[in-house]
């Protein structure tokens, strides 16, 4: 996808556009040639207003009152509420993806391709963005869709592609497939997406991580959790549904990496933390693998560090969490998104915490490392790590939890399955 | 003593202050610190070891110069944190304050050698000179190199050191690298790790100036930094801010200056191209660098 919008030239073969063959030596060309994309990771300007992203890369004349009428009249057209002049820099994730989606529209594209875009919406944006999606697509355009979440793929689109490795290994109208034969072809093998909960040992009773009578208040003064009291006990999931944005304080509390205005928190030693910003709160990209390893608590160091040391446990979790890289001396950024993924996991996991806290953990990855992914949490989980996950995801949270915390300003315990979570967070919409 | 080992001894001698504010530098910004200010922290580290040096006199030199040099230090690192203590209240940018912060400097010099510090016959704007006995003793007799090339070499290799053993020389690089994962990921305070390379940056600056007066000039007047502290960002990034490498760019740049003024004396050839072949250094590092992320940029978004 980032060859077909100029980002990467390709080695070898032809893209054609309306069949005419092109070549693009940056995107600013395939947005010329009608084509638009929706990033998976934003690309906008966080200091300028929505209606100044939505005007960037354009020619000629800025007219502020003409931009934004345009916005409020594509974002009107799906549905979707946004301020023109506010800053991008005070928008939300959900409202940053609506951006991005309103932005591609008004550059009048004709072949649109989505990466993941449903990926931070809530359900209603959802439902509104695949009904305009069909609308265009009626009046002639082109919709690409990237998305691992196999229901949306055989709701909405007309034909489905798999890609595995880099090879297209299904090419077929959408009719001719169903969600056993599409996860076949992306796994490459017949797999139980949702395996069923097994568990190995019963939840123990030691508490883990209790707070009571937490509250939270941000910057400003405005209260983002109140008087929350609530008990994690060794080897059980605890999964977390939230609305966007309740959840962050919440698990940046839990993982020991904000302190409450109020209220007491027992908190264990060792807690192992997955934030959702890979690449911003993990890992550093441009360190090495066995850095990365070093940085984990590396505030606790002191003296010199024992670099042999580091570079075997890196070694080590390389090969037990099936991190594929040249080698532990490669760059992080050059390792794929689920690769980092896994030894992030494998890295927070190493010292055997009490405590690991997830937040969104599978988000952007693929079919196959997610279910590694989940395989490696069920595992800790057994040997005794209290896990709390928060995602996005509600399947993910019933497939993996053994309860469901719902989080709004106050907190209510869930059964783990879809439909009960989902009533529970739509009820403390409002 | 031939002539070309008075050169040569002459472009070291020049280099020394380059090396050390380019090491100055080079921390400041390994930590993602953006200290442009080396300029003003050498200013003051010079005038306050000019200061010590000429009021403690009485005491025996060797007392002397190390105090001096000291004192230099900490005025150095005094002066970096008004800019530290401003970026960590107000967030105000370290890149305008420090700038700002040289104009002071330079005139607060301007001030100190015509009021409190000039010379006691009062005519010319300048202190009096340092004693024999306090000042640096030269390595190479019959030229002017003088100890501090030992100091800026030692506090090369142990900068080095620090950012390839030690856990708080991995927590400066991370910081730089990545703040927001040192700080969620490694739970490493970052503002107050900041605050303090921001410091140490200042302080080695500030020794620069002190081993200037000491070493070279034996007396503090206006013009005794001829921008230093400027060339120590082009000597820091042309090193990639490594500090074995900054040596290496230090005396590159030193011997280039020095030959500017030979060439200006014995050919008339402007010692202004001396500057220009600098900042064409500079811009090509920099197109360099660019051209590098640019690149990597792109592969290492691929998923």
């Amino acid at each position: 996808m980032r060859i077909a919008f100029g980002m990467i030239a390709p080695d070898a073969g032809t893209i054609r556009v309306r069949g005419r063959p092109v070549r693009f030596a940056s995107p600013s060309d395939a947005i010329a040639a009608g084509i638009g994309m929706v990033h998976q990771q934003f690309s906008l300007v966080p200091e300028m207003t929505v209606a100044e992203n939505v005007a960037l890369g354009g020619h000629g004349r800025y007219d502020r009152q003409q931009v934004a009428a345009r916005v409020l009249k594509i974002a009107g057209r799906l549905g979707m509420t946004l301020n023109p002049f506010t800053k991008v820099r005070e928008l939300t994730a959900s409202e940053r993806q609506k951006l991005e989606i309103v932005r591609t529209f008004a550059h009048n594209a004709t072949t649109i391709i989505l990466d993941e875009p449903t990926a931070v919406l809530t359900p209603a944006d959802i439902g509104d963005l695949f009904v305009q999606l069909r609308s265009f697509a009626d009046s002639g355009g082109s919709v690409i869709l990237i998305t691992h979440k196999l229901q949306d793929a055989l709701a909405h689109a007309d034909e489905v592609t798999v890609l595995r490795k880099g090879h297209c290994v299904l090419n077929a109208p959408m009719i001719s497939v169903d969600e056993t034969s599409l996860a076949d072809a992306m796994l490459g093998r017949a797999q139980d997406i949702q395996s069923p909960l097994q568990r190995k040992n019963p939840v123990q009773s030691r508490i883990v991580l209790e707070l009571k009578n937490v509250s939270v208040l941000n910057d400003i003064g405005v209260e983002q959790l109140r008087n929350i009291s609530l008990q994690i006990n060794a080897g059980e999931i605890v999964g977390i549904a939230a609305l966007e944005g309740a959840a962050k304080p919440l698990l940046r509390l839990l993982a020991g990496r904000m302190a409450p205005t109020s209220g007491d928190i027992t908190q264990p030693l060792s807690v192992g933390f997955v934030p959702e910003d890979r690449l911003q709160d993990s890992v550093i990209p441009n360190f090495s693998l066995i850095e990365n390893m070093a940085l984990r608590n590396s505030a606790t160091h002191s003296g010199r560090l024992n670099w042999p040391e580091i570079r075997n446990t890196t070694a080590d979790v390389v090969s037990r969490y099936d991190v594929r890289t040249s080698s532990a001396h490669a760059r992080m950024a050059d390792l794929s998104g689920g690769n980092q993924q896994k030894f992030v996991l494998g890295r927070e996991l190493n010292d055997r915490p009490e405590l690991l806290v997830l937040e969104n953990p599978t988000q952007g990855l693929d079919i196959h490392a997610t279910a590694e992914i989940h395989d490696r949490i069920r595992t800790a989980r057994d040997e005794g790590t209290a896990i709390v996950i928060y995602s996005s995801d509600l399947d993910e949270l019933a497939a993996l939890s053994d309860r469901v915390l719902v989080v709004g300003k106050e907190i209510a315990t869930t059964k783990p399955d879809r439909d009960v979570i989902g009533r529970s967070l739509l009820s403390r919409m409002t | 003593m031939t002539a070309e080992l008075a050169l040569f001894a002459d472009s070291v001698v020049r280099a020394v202050p380059l090396i050390l504010t380019g090491l100055a530098v080079a921390l400041a910004f390994r930590a993602g610190v953006f200290n442009i200010g080396a300029e003003g922290q050498f200013l003051v580290g010079a005038a306050a070891a000019a200061a010590t040096s000429i009021k403690l006199a009485s005491f025996p030199g060797v007392a002397t110069l190390i105090i001096a040099l000291t004192s230099g230090a900490i005025a150095g690192a005094f002066w970096a944190a008004i800019a530290a203590e401003l970026r960590r209240r107000f967030h105000v940018l370290e890149i305008i304050s420090t700038i700002m912060l040289n104009f002071i400097a330079l005139y607060l010099i301007s001030f100190v050698v015509r009021g409190p510090l000039q010379e006691p016959t009062h005519i010319y704007p300048q202190t009096e000179s340092l004693a024999e006995a306090a000042r640096l003793p030269i390595i190479m007799p019959g030229t002017r190199l003088h100890a501090g090339i030992v100091i800026a070499i030692i506090v090369a290799i142990l900068l080095s050191w620090i950012f390839r053993n030690t856990a708080i020389g991995f927590r400066i690089r991370a910081i730089g690298a990545g703040p927001r994962a040192a700080q969620t990921a490694g739970m490493i305070d970052v503002e107050r790790l900041s605050w303090a390379v921001f410091l140490w940056s200042g302080a080695i600056a500030g020794l620069a100036g002190a081993i200037e007066v000491s070493g070279v000039t034996f007396a503090l007047y206006e013009n005794i930094s001829p921008g230093y502290g400027y060339t120590a960002i082009a000597v820091a990034l042309i090193a990639g801010l490594n500090p074995l490498a900054v040596i290496i760019s230090g005396v590159f740049f030193g011997a280039l200056e020095t030959g500017a003024s030979a060439l200006q004396r014995d050919f008339a050839i402007p010692s202004s191209i001396a500057g220009m072949t600098e900042a064409l250094l500079i811009l090509a590092t920099l197109a360099f660098a660019g051209l590098r992320n640019r690149s990597i940029g792109l592969s290492g978004n691929e998923r």
